[in-house]
């Protein structure tokens, strides 16, 4: 369920990426549509946490070490949001390239958090 | 991490955080985040591991915390302090990823400057790089349109 989530929230990621970066290229800020995008990815992160919290609740122990796992469950969780308000105060296509950092980031820290939980 | 816009009409601070420096201070950000809470829990936990490594990793992430907030807060003295910071955050890894590959035993675990930033998709040793340049043009833009 777990390594499902990881993969999952890495692809949408990386689309998320590619998608604003597209945005970037066109000379656009972000629009209404990429936010719903974002909204996305961020339920998918959300969904994460969840699902890593109650696996831990339930006694499974991560490879590399409880509060590393955590810590970066939380900070895979608030990657995208972060992104997106700067993106807000940010109406040109630098807010479109920051968002694509932000997926970028976001899906290096899933293949962290894959080898934290030891898949 | 939304940082309100200058009031109109107020003069005073050049802003630094404008198109492309709206993306360094995502960049930073996330190297402060990744720098500190990373160097906070090897310190509390394993600190005797590799104590160098660590209160590397803990310096790198002050001063990424203070790049930041210049390029936040603004204005002429923060732009040259994160110019100032920037060189130093370049000094570091550069000496610190000369280190590691000359002297590999003297850091039992990486830091973040490890190979110069390997472990970050490079970023520790480009951002510096990048945001002396962005840093330099600010002022430029600022004389030509006064």
């Amino acid at each position: 369920m777990l390594e499902a989530l990881t993969v999952a929230t890495a692809v949408a990621a990386l689309a998320l990426a590619a998608w604003c970066g597209w945005a970037a290229y066109r000379d656009q800020p972000t629009k209404d549509w990429h936010f719903i995008g974002m909204a996305v990815v961020t339920l998918l992160a959300l969904a994460q946490l969840v699902v890593g919290v109650v696996q831990l609740a339930r006694g499974e122990k991560p490879e590399q070490g409880t509060t590393i796992f955590v810590s970066y469950l939380i900070g895979a969780f608030s990657c995208v949001p972060a992104a997106a308000f700067m993106s807000l105060a940010e109406r040109t296509r630098w807010g479109s390239i920051t968002v694509a950092a932000g997926g970028v980031v976001l899906a290096v820290l899933q293949v962290r958090l894959y080898d934290i939980w030891g898949g | 991490m939304a940082v309100p816009a200058e009031e109109p009409g107020k003069p005073g601070r050049t802003r630094l955080i404008g198109g492309p420096g709206m993306l360094l201070v995502w960049l930073y950000g996330v190297m402060v985040v990744g720098a500190v809470s990373r160097s906070a829990v090897q310190i509390a936990t394993e600190f005797d591991k590799a104590p160098l490594a660590y209160s590397l990793s803990a310096g790198a992430g002050l001063v990424y915390g203070f790049i930041t907030y210049s390029l936040v807060r603004g204005g002429e003295r923060a732009r040259r302090a994160a110019l100032v910071c920037c060189a130093a955050e370049l000094a570091g890894v550069l000496i610190v990823g000369t280190w590691t590959l000359a002297d590999p035993s003297a850091f039992p675990d990486s830091t973040v400057w490890s190979d110069y930033g390997m472990g970050y998709l490079f970023i520790p040793v480009l951002l510096p790089i990048t945001a002396m340049f962005w840093l330099r043009g600010s002022r430029t833009r600022r004389q030509s349109a006064p």
